[in-house]
């Protein structure tokens, strides 16, 4: 392992575990991510769901007031959105706040902590973020994508959302219809794109950095900068992390308070 | 040796281009987020007592500010793995 150039450390701590199930690119997993991303989100939601079954109406003890604390400040955050009834909305923006950060949590353990763990199991290859996997972060908005389409059919109806998507910003004189139609697409195709790659950039920008940084403290003159630097870069990191996963819920709830309003 | 010219010349187009992705769009980001910080200190100054409200509304601005950026720098990234030399590699065999 002392033997390899900096480039193949680099590429070494980026590259996912992967299987093959069929034929092509389409059909290769990456069990790293799936494997983590359950993990976080069964300690993630696990968590909450041990604390609302023993909940205490009296005076609750810290785990139950921080918990209570999210919940409050996730609805508050959907009220203030969506007006609407949001039975649905707002449990879904606290499993996707809960969960993006939980993944994005992962990324604050050290590279080498996790490649050595994994290399205890014997394998070759193992990173421990999730988000930083793209099929993640657009399995997660192409999810949300169709949740938009689900309620737009629902507040407009389906004649009335297909009468929108052809005179929505212009107007519905028959000339309109194909600019309307491509601006429309345009529209709602760039908000799942740009969900995912955003998390995706934050997350793998932000990984390289810390394989970067680790790679600097190579000899012993260089290890205290390379660690003071890491671990400044970790506490950034920290407000990044929230901040991501924050942003992805707000979106989430934006997207679909968009997919009611009628033009 | 002419395989090496090749190479050589892909590699530097490559990481001229990196550069630039990095560059300008770190300047696009700074920019946004410096004028975005200065319109908050301006209305944090006028009202006090909305400060929380702005500053809830800042930190998303600027994760939507910064998406654009470090979605180029993933992209750069990408970019210094070398995958612009398959086709040259598959031909010069």
């Amino acid at each position: 392992m002392a033997a390899e150039t900096p480039g193949e450390y680099i590429s070494h701590h980026l590259t996912n575990l992967s299987i093959k199930v069929g034929e092509g690119g389409f059909w290769t997993l990456h069990l790293d991510s799936i494997i983590m991303g359950w993990l976080v989100g069964i300690a993630g939601i696990g968590a909450f769901y041990l604390v609302a079954k023993s909940a205490t109406r009296g005076v609750p003890g810290r785990l139950q007031g921080f918990i209570e604390l999210m919940v409050e400040f996730v609805d508050g955050t959907v009220r203030d959105i969506f007006p609407g009834e949001r039975k649905f909305l707002a449990p879904l923006a606290l499993t996707i706040f809960v969960w993006v950060f939980m993944m994005n949590l992962m990324d604050l353990i050290p590279v080498d902590f996790v490649a050595a763990g994994a290399g205890l199991l014997g394998l070759h290859h193992w990173k421990a973020v999730p988000s930083t996997d793209l099929n993640t972060t657009f399995a997660m908005s192409i999810t949300v994508f169709v949740l938009t389409i689900y309620f737009s059919f629902k507040a407009k109806g389906a004649g009335g959302f297909v009468h929108e998507l052809f005179t929505a910003p212009f107007g519905s004189n028959p000339l309109f219809w194909i600019p309307n139609f491509i601006l429309n697409v345009i529209e709602y195709l760039s908000k799942p794109v740009s969900l995912a790659m955003r998390l995706f950039g934050n997350m793998y920008a932000g990984e390289l950095i810390f394989i970067l940084l680790a790679l600097l403290g190579t000899s012993w003159a260089w290890f205290l900068p390379s660690a003071v630097l890491s671990a400044g870069w970790a506490i950034f990191h920290i407000l990044i992390i929230l901040l991501q996963a924050f942003i992805f819920m707000v979106l989430t709830v934006v997207y679909i308070a968009m997919a009611h309003e009628h033009h | 040796m002419e395989k090496m010219m090749m190479l050589a010349s892909v590699q530097g187009s490559t990481a001229i281009a990196i550069g630039l992705i990095i560059g300008l769009g770190a300047i696009g980001a700074c920019i946004g987020i410096g004028i975005m910080g200065s319109k908050f200190l301006e209305a944090a100054g006028r009202q006090p007592e909305m400060i929380p409200q702005l500053q809830k509304f800042m930190f998303i601005l600027a994760g939507l500010i910064d998406a654009a950026f470090l979605i180029g720098v993933g992209l750069a990234m990408y970019f210094a793995g070398g995958p612009l030399l398959n086709s040259l590699l598959a031909v010069a065999k």
